[in-house]
């Protein structure tokens, strides 16, 4: 079931950037990405759980700050060692003003 | 009372970290603001480009001049070059194409970081592995794999090493492990299973090449082959033990502080380039995204917040040597680093 929350402004992040953004105690990261579409995923790597909105953005990968570990967050996979398990991704609306995303 | 540590990854110490929560803690980080730590982690391959046709040339050129000039005072002084091209610059470059920061095209990454693998002799699998482990939990007993000065300190194990003494014959034990199929036990601690395929092949790849090297010299009846390929890891690794030895030796262990258990060193431009500004230690482990060629950057961002660096090689061999030295009869000795005011340290060594 769906269950869309608004997570922040269109401008509130750069492109080709990334923030976090915490909801129920679950942290995620949110994504504008060069061509300016934006992606939703869970908010810590899934190697050692550190916080993904600290890491660099490139393109459509998102590099870990603690181990460079890299993943594409238009789909979640990992791009190879250390990470073993890809990220979970959430479906984002643009609406106005505001980027939602649904964590239903 | 003396607190006898246990090194090894799978041992005691290992299993009391990972209990207590020291092993993959959250370790203390200066705030920098975004804006401004995105411009110091951007990607480059401006500078990675311009170093690495510059010591490949000049491994070319004084490999060739050793050759040209052998058997002689100056082939020697050529190879004495090389050596530390081959046997010491390998290892920063191992180092930074393993973090996947030297270069913005990762293909370029991998292509210097399976060289500098080769010359330094190290698996690149099983130290890519090892190496996050290190960032993991850098300097946690019985959890870090890459402790070089260990307490008590093996002191004459570490000066042998300079030349590659133990290190080398270490290498090739563990490739014809890896060549047979398996892993050592310390090893499989840290590299999952998925990945032990690429270090079995890796390794019998390496063996073969060995294998040609010696060959070669049998029949040129000559060393000369060895001179340029494997031997130069050995009298050229006195740069990198040199270097390396500065990054943690005599500091605290068992912390989540960078602040207190690395060390940032101010060194010359050719010792820079031939260790890819690692000399800026603390920042590194602090900030693992950040390129070498920002090191210099972030360590002027963030100086405020860190110990005052030693002011050259020498100062911090002045640093620690004594502390080593102590350490062989009082291994909870070393050096207690002053923060600046603003900022509890984290952690508590023993």
């Amino acid at each position: 079931m769906s269950k869309w929350v608004v997570v922040c402004g269109l401008d509130d992040i750069d492109r080709e950037d990334v923030v976090p953004f915490e909801h129920d105690g679950c942290l995620y990261a949110i994504f504008r990405s060069p061509d300016d579409r934006y992606y939703a995923t869970d908010g810590t790597c899934t190697h050692e759980r550190t916080m993904l909105a600290d890491g660099l953005v490139m393109d459509n990968i998102i590099e870990c700050p603690k181990h460079n570990g890299r993943f594409d967050y238009r789909t979640g996979e990992g791009k190879g060692a250390p990470i073993r398990v890809n990220l979970k991704t959430y479906p984002t609306r643009v609406d106005d003003s505001t980027v939602s995303i649904d964590i239903g | 009372m003396t607190v006898t540590r246990d090194y090894s990854l799978i041992g005691e110490d290992s299993r009391r970290a990972v209990e207590t929560g020291l092993s993959q803690a959250q370790w203390y980080r200066t705030d920098v603001p975004r804006k401004r730590m995105k411009e110091l982690m951007q990607r480059r391959n401006g500078p990675a480009i311009r170093d690495t046709l510059l010591w490949i040339g000049l491994l070319v050129l004084f490999g060739g001049l050793g050759v040209y000039l052998w058997f002689s005072v100056w082939s020697l002084l050529c190879f004495a070059v090389y050596g530390v091209l081959y046997g010491s610059a390998s290892d920063a470059r191992w180092h930074e194409c393993g973090h996947g920061t030297a270069f913005r095209t990762r293909w370029m990454n991998t292509v210097v970081y399976h060289l500098a693998c080769f010359m330094i002799m190290r698996d690149p699998t099983v130290w890519r592995w090892s190496h996050v482990r290190h960032h993991t939990d850098t300097i946690i007993v019985g959890r870090d794999p890459e402790i070089v000065a260990m307490r008590p300190p093996a002191l004459w194990h570490i000066a042998a090493n300079f030349f590659g003494i133990f290190d080398v014959p270490l290498a090739f034990k563990h490739m014809i492990i890896h060549a047979s199929g398996r892993l050592t036990a310390q090893e499989a601690a840290f590299v999952p299973d998925s990945e032990n395929r690429k270090t079995y092949w890796t390794a019998r790849a390496w063996l073969l090449i060995y294998a040609g090297v010696i060959a070669s010299c049998v029949w040129s009846g000559s060393i000369l082959p060895a001179m340029l390929v494997g031997l130069p890891r050995l009298y050229g690794a006195w740069h990198h033990l040199m270097t390396g030895l500065t990054q943690h030796s005599g500091l605290a262990d068992n912390v989540t502080d960078h602040r207190l258990n690395s060390r940032t060193v101010y060194m010359n431009p050719v010792t820079r380039f031939v260790y890819w500004n690692m000399n800026y230690h603390v920042e590194h482990h602090m900030f693992p995204m950040v390129p070498f060629h920002a090191l210099p950057r972030l360590h002027d961002e963030i100086k405020h917040d860190l110990p005052a660096p030693a002011a050259s090689i020498s100062a911090a061999f002045a640093e620690f040597m004594p502390v080593l030295l102590r350490q062989r009869k009082d291994p909870a000795y070393y050096i207690h680093r002053e923060l600046p005011d603003s900022v509890p340290a984290v952690g508590v060594s023993s």
